[in-house]
């Protein structure tokens, strides 16, 4: 077949498809992601000891496990028990619990660069700890994670490709599909390779702008 | 039979996975290692041609998606280049330590610009050569700096191993899918694997944290514990 034909009429038709399954995938995944983040930071430094145990074994085994795995677990191990998901509900909640893993370590290691005394300041000047959480602590805290929440970012786009394994047709998915239909897969792999560079460089475009704009002058940032 | 004697019986079958699992890290840090020096000290000291090539690598390895590295690499530029029947431990090994390499040259040169451009000046002013310099001065101090993030590799690796499954390299989560579709027993078998990974993911981390106290100078550094 000719290549241009092949290129034009079926890859790129199939791979814009596949995109946009993709694009789905991380735009649910990592707001969701980001807040679970924050909130297992929170827990885990400020919480009762409780707390902190649970937010440490989330962290922990979340990881620890590889992530397809976390799919298969919960796409062909928990129908055995009776809960049932779509692949793409499957593969969000797995991208979930996994970014929000990683996104929390970060957000933990920037709160904790916040200096003791500002806590202490602020409960004198009346403030209750939660009021201090939000006012004094997270601004500045998220501010400093933003970097490592950017690559954890960047991750998420490059292993949503997992979610094909289990049977969502995202990107790779509709990679692997026309490449096995037309037996062309170093031409088609090369494209994909293509798609996932121009959709990580747009992203690192995209955040050095929040992060441009979200800066405080004067602000310390890394 | 119950659930756990079945679990028991695959136990062999599995924990051989380990050994193939751990090779795969073994190869992505090994060859991670020997390539992502020589990349990060070429894109810093090397010409500018060297540091262009260096830096498109980089771009390339980390921008991708392993799985879709996986499959180019397995099902398009091996056969391509006639090595098409090669076993999938190699093509799986040779992609996860390219992209290592990719990786780890980022970690090392972040080490490397971080000693003081003084000591190279004061290396060369007392007769020493760059090359000399680089070895004795240089690396003895960012390869320090630089293992705390070398050793988060490490999990990183492994749980990315796993991802091999895609083109059938027989390691811990291809071995614990075959055992399921045999057994049909789903969620234990899942569940042993992962616990088997966490396990592994904890002693590497005992092992380099070891060996990180090991390599110490006292009053060199010390930012590995603060910095985190």
């Amino acid at each position: 077949m000719d290549q241009i034909v092949f290129l034009t009429e079926i890859l790129f038709p199939a791979l814009i498809g596949g995109t946009v399954i993709t694009l789905e995938l991380i735009a649910v995944t990592a707001p969701i992601g980001l807040l679970l983040g924050i909130a297992i930071a929170v827990g885990r430094t400020y919480g009762s000891w409780t707390i902190v145990e649970i937010c440490k074994g989330y962290v922990i085994f979340f990881k620890g496990c590889p992530l397809l795995l976390l799919l298969f677990i919960l796409y062909f191990g928990f129908p055995t028990i009776g809960i049932t998901f779509t692949a793409f509900t499957a593969a969000v909640i797995g991208f979930i619990c996994c970014n929000s893993a990683y996104n929390s370590e970060y957000i933990r290691g920037a709160m904790l660069s916040v200096q003791q005394g500002q806590l202490i300041a602020a409960k004198a000047l009346g403030m209750t700890k939660r009021q201090a959480i939000i006012n004094i602590v997270l601004p500045q805290a998220l501010r400093r994670a933003i970097p490592g929440i950017s690559n954890e970012f960047i991750y998420l786009i490059k292993y949503s490709s997992l979610a094909y394994v289990i049977t969502v047709i995202e990107l790779t998915g509709s990679a692997k599909q026309v490449a096995t239909k037309y037996f062309m897969y170093t031409e088609t792999f090369i494209i994909v390779a293509l798609f996932y560079l121009a959709i990580v460089t747009v992203a690192t475009i995209g955040i050095n702008a929040i992060e441009k704009r979200v800066a405080i002058p004067g602000f310390v940032q890394k | 039979m119950s659930t756990e004697s079945i679990i028991l019986d695959w136990l062999p079958y599995l924990s051989e996975g380990i050994a193939v699992t751990l090779g795969l890290v073994a190869c992505s840090l090994g060859i991670g290692l020997i390539m992502g020096l020589p990349m990060a000290l070429g894109q810093i000291y090397g010409s500018r041609p060297v540091q262009i090539i260096v830096g498109t690598y980089v771009w390339f390895f980390r921008g991708l998606p392993v799985l879709v590295l996986l499959f180019l690499f397995y099902f398009g530029i091996f056969p391509g280049i006639g090595l098409g029947g090669i076993p999938a431990f190699i093509v799986g090994g040779t992609v996860l330590g390219l992209r290592g390499a990719a990786y780890q040259s980022q970690i090392f040169r972040g080490a490397i610009q971080s000693i003081s451009e003084g000591q190279m000046t004061a290396a060369r002013s007392l007769g020493m050569s760059r090359f000399t310099a680089i070895k004795s001065i240089i690396l003895p101090q960012a390869m320090r700096i630089a293992l705390p993030g070398w050793s988060n590799e490490y999990p990183e690796m492994l749980t990315e191993s796993s991802v091999c499954y895609a083109i059938g390299v027989a390691e811990l989560l291809t071995r614990s899918s075959q055992i399921v579709s045999q057994t049909y027993i789903t969620l234990p078998i899942y569940i042993v694997c992962a616990l088997i990974f966490i396990l592994l993911n904890y002693i590497g981390m005992k092992g380099l944290t070891i060996l990180e106290k090991k390599l110490k100078i006292p009053g060199f550094g010390g930012g590995g514990e603060g910095a985190l």
